[in-house]
C-alpha cells in the first residue's frame, strides 16, 4: 500500500487517536480507585500535618478519625451550612463564599482548622491553618502547592517555614489582620508577620494574599465566641 | 549478532560521554535547568526519562515501516504524550509523594527535545533492540548531567543532600553561608556549563577550532 497517499494517512491517523484514546481511558479509570484513596489520605495527612501531627499515609485515615470530632461548612456571616466539609471542591466553594472548618482534639483542648486558597508563581497553592479555641492564635499551619519551583516557592512546603507561624495572632487589637509574610529582615506594622522564602518572592506574596484573603471569610466565625 | 555486539555497545554507551545529549548536542538544557535544584527530583526526573525514552524509542521502531512520512512527527508525539500520561498516572496511583514532588516536570517531558530527536535519528532507522539500548542510553546521559548538576546545586545552595544536612553545623559557626545563587536558575546553567568545559578539555576532538 501507498504510504504517501492521503487516504492512508487519514486512515492510519484516526486509527492511532482511537487506539491511544482507548488506552489511556482503561488507564485512568484503572487507576482511578487508588488515586482517589491517595487524594482523600493526602488531605487528611494535611489536615493533620495543621494539628503538628505528621504520620504516614496509611495510618493518616484512622489518626484523622481519632483525633478530628467534627466538620461542618460555615458562610460568611459565621452561620453553620449543610454540607459535607471534607470531600468539599475548595475553589467551588470559595467562590460562593462557603467555608469548610475541622474540629480537632488535641491532647484535650479543642482547635479549629480552616482552608486556605490561593495562588503562587506557576498555580494554584493551599494549606490549613489551626487556632486554638481562643480562635485567634495559631497552632499550626500546613502549605502545599501544585508546581512551586523546587528549591525556591516549593519550600513554603518545609517545616521550618510554617514553624514561624505558630503563636501568631490572626487579630491584632481586636480587628482582623491575618499574618503577613514579608521579605527576610524586613517588618510589617500593625500586624504579626513571619519571613518570607528568599528568592521565592512571588510564591511568599501568593501565601501573604492567600492568608489575608481565605482568613477573611473564616473573619465572622473566628471573632464569634460561642460554639 | 549478539545482543551486546560492538556496534550495540556503542549505542548504549556513546551517549554517556562522546555524544552525550546535553553536554554535546545541547538538547534539553531547559528541563536539566528547571528540576536540578535539588537532588532528588533530578534522580526521578533522570530515571522516568530513562523509561519514557527508551520505551517511545522501541514502539515508533516497531511502527517505522507503517507511519506515513508527513504525518511522522505527529505520530512520534502522540506516543511520547501517551507515554508520559501513563507514567504520571501510574505514578499518581502507586508513588504519590514521588508525583506531588515532580508536579508538572513528569508533564513537561514531552517537550524535551532529546525524546524527538532520538525517535526522529534513530529508532525511524533502526530495529527495536537497538532503539531500545540508545533509548536508554541518551536517557542516561541525560540523567548523569541532572544528577551531577543536582548534586552539586543542592550541596553548595542548601548545605543538603537528598534533603540531609551534610555541611556540618561547626562550619556554619565559623561563618559559611550557603550560597543562595545556587538554587537560582542561572546558576544551573553555569554548573551545566562548567561541566561542558572539563569535559572538553578531557575530549580534544570535541573542541570547535
Amino acid at each position: 500500500m501507498n504510504r504517501d497517499s492521503n487516504t492512508y494517512t487519514i486512515i492510519y491517523a484516526s486509527v492511532m487517536v482511537l487506539l491511544v484514546a482507548i488506552v489511556l481511558a482503561v488507564t485512568s479509570q484503572s487507576l482511578k480507585p487508588f488515586q482517589n484513596e491517595n487524594e482523600a489520605n493526602d488531605k487528611r495527612q494535611q489536615i493533620l500535618r495543621s494539628v503538628n501531627i505528621d504520620v504516614n499515609a496509611d495510618q493518616a485515615e484512622a489518626e484523622y478519625n481519632k483525633l478530628i470530632q467534627d466538620a461542618f461548612l460555615i458562610n460568611e456571616a459565621g452561620e453553620k451550612v449543610e454540607g459535607n466539609a471534607f470531600d468539599l471542591d475548595i475553589v467551588k466553594a470559595f467562590r460562593q463564599k462557603v467555608y469548610p472548618v475541622f474540629v480537632a482534639n488535641v491532647n484535650g483542648s479543642t482547635k479549629y482548622v480552616m482552608a486556605l486558597y490561593g495562588a503562587g508563581l506557576w498555580g494554584p497553592i493551599w494549606g490549613y491553618i489551626a487556632v486554638d479555641d481562643d480562635k485567634n492564635t495559631i497552632f499550626g499551619v500546613d502549605f502545599s502547592h501544585q508546581g512551586e519551583t523546587p528549591g525556591l516557592g516549593a519550600e513554603i512546603v518545609n517545616p521550618s517555614f510554617s514553624a514561624q507561624f505558630v503563636g501568631k495572632k490572626i487579630f491584632y487589637d481586636g480587628t482582623f489582620k491575618s499574618i503577613a509574610v514579608v521579605k527576610p529582615g524586613k517588618s510589617a506594622a500593625g500586624q504579626d508577620y513571619v519571613d518570607g522564602i528568599s528568592g521565592g518572592t512571588i510564591t511568599s506574596q501568593g501565601v501573604d494574599e492567600m492568608l489575608y484573603k481565605s482568613l477573611q471569610g473564616y473573619a465572622n466565625f473566628l471573632s464569634s465566641k460561642n460554639q | 549478532m549478539g545482543l551486546l555486539s560492538n556496534k550495540n555497545k556503542e549505542v548504549l554507551a556513546s551517549p554517556l560521554s562522546k555524544n552525550n545529549p546535553v553536554i554535546v548536542q545541547m538538547l534539553g538544557i531547559c528541563s536539566a535547568l528547571a528540576v536540578t535544584s535539588k537532588l532528588e527530583p533530578s534522580i526521578v526526573m533522570g530515571l522516568s526519562v530513562v523509561g519514557v525514552v527508551a520505551f517511545a524509542n522501541v514502539i515508533i521502531s516497531l511502527l517505522r515501516n507503517t507511519i506515513p512520512n508527513r504525518i511522522r512527527i505527529i505520530v512520534q508525539l502522540v506516543v511520547v504524550a501517551a507515554l508520559v500520561t501513563i507514567v504520571s498516572e501510574v505514578l499518581k496511583a502507586f508513588a504519590y509523594d514521588v508525583n506531588k514532588q515532580l508536579s508538572v516536570f513528569v508533564g513537561l517531558i514531552i517537550t524535551n527535545c532529546i525524546l524527538m530527536g532520538r525517535l526522529e535519528a534513530f529508532a525511524l532507522g533502526n530495529g527495536p533492540w537497538e532503539s531500545f539500548l540508545d533509548g536508554i542510553g541518551n536517557g542516561a546521559g541525560y540523567a548523569i548531567i541532572l544528577v551531577i548538576v543536582g548534586f552539586f546545586r543542592e550541596l553548595l545552595g542548601s548545605g543538603t543532600l537528598l534533603g540531609i544536612q551534610v555541611i556540618p553545623d561547626i562550619f556554619y559557626e565559623w561563618g559559611y553561608v550557603n550560597n543562595g545563587l545556587m538554587i537560582l536558575p542561572p546558576m544551573a546553567l553555569i554548573v551545566v556549563a562548567v561541566i561542558i568545559w572539563v569535559h572538553r578539555s578531557r575530549n580534544r576532538e570535541l573542541q570547535e577550532n
